[in-house]
């Protein structure tokens, strides 16, 4: 597994942070984590009715990374978003993977229009569990499996699953030395 | 009986540093840095704390902007928020705290982080470093 081999990694996490999965990382694989919760700027985007202006605010969010980051735990932030927001951001992330730098994301996770966010809580190293919490912004859409590959075209497809809910988990790693 | 322990009241504020040895509760604003290496900083529910912090443990209930080192353990309680990055060997996040940083559990960056601090603290450029003297905790 990319964490357990390297101490120290790097992992960007969108979502909020969650005790239990920082406990995780932090303690079992000695990860440095930092959260950037998009999910709490959508809220403040959605509540300022400024969703048209997370574009730019998007760009160059995640540039004081550089190329450092091992892991990025996108969740289904990308469900959120309208397609310029995501554009930019896929982008954003692809520039913060270090060559071998992983990331997970899932798709369609949930009902379009749905005002409500899945918190994803790692069990035991080997489950997700989730729950939801109110949110100001809606889902926008479902990508398409050729939607997912263009928006990362930079990255290499590892894994991709579509699980029985009709979500799809999708890993990428950034070509490069692994 | 002597309790050790005091606390910082609502309606007081501190633009400063603050040091000593005895487990401190703040409930009113803190500016600046505070350090309390083997004590246990409380950072209670009406609370508004811009400082560095540096102490073996470090409970947060209300608001705190800037970074944390403890040697033991950071926990942030629900309705506890902190902005800044967080640097102990444990870090407790409760449902409902709001956290966003980055946390660095690994032993050897919890010591590089206190020991650059023995005669006063590194400045991160996030926290605001007022010119206001010193206030010492309990007998140091």
């Amino acid at each position: 597994m990319l964490l357990s081999s390297r101490p120290g990694a790097q992992v960007l996490e969108l979502g909020p942070a969650i005790g239990s999965n920082i406990t995780f990382l932090g303690e079992r694989f000695g990860c440095k984590i930092h959260v950037k919760d998009l999910y709490a700027d959508l809220d403040r985007y959605a509540n300022e009715a400024a969703l048209h202006r997370l574009p730019e605010f998007l760009d160059g969010r995640f540039a004081e990374f550089g190329e450092s980051i091992d892991a990025v735990l996108c969740w289904d932030v990308f469900d959120y978003l309208v397609p310029a927001a995501a554009n930019v951001l896929a982008a954003a992330l692809i520039q913060t993977l270090r060559p071998g730098g992983a990331l997970l994301a899932f798709f369609g996770a949930g009902k379009l229009g749905e005002a409500r966010y899945t918190r994803y809580l790692i069990e035991h190293g080997t489950h997700l569990r989730f729950r939801f919490s109110p949110g100001a912004c809606c889902r926008q859409r479902v990508l398409e499996n050729r939607d997912i590959l263009r928006l990362f075209a930079d990255l290499d497809l590892v894994d991709s699953v579509l699980l029985r809910s009709g979500v799809r988990e999708v890993v990428f790693r950034k070509p490069g030395a692994h | 009986m002597r309790e050790d322990s005091v606390s910082i009241g609502k309606s007081i504020v501190i633009k400063g540093d603050v040091s000593g040895c005895e487990d401190l509760t703040i409930e009113g604003q803190v500016e600046g840095r505070i350090q309390l290496r083997d004590h246990v900083l409380t950072v209670g529910p009406s609370a508004h704390v811009h400082a560095h912090v540096v102490a073996k443990s470090i409970v947060v209930v209300g608001q705190v902007t800037g970074n944390l080192t403890a040697y033991e353990k950071v926990d942030i309680r629900e309705n506890g928020s902190v902005e800044g990055d967080v640097v102990a060997p444990r870090v407790a996040i409760a449902d409902g705290a709001k956290f966003r940083g980055s946390i660095d559990m690994r032993p050897q960056d919890v010591s590089a982080a206190t020991d650059g601090t023995v005669d006063g603290f590194k400045h991160d450029g996030k926290t605001p470093m007022p010119s206001g003297a010193p206030v010492s905790v309990g007998a140091d």
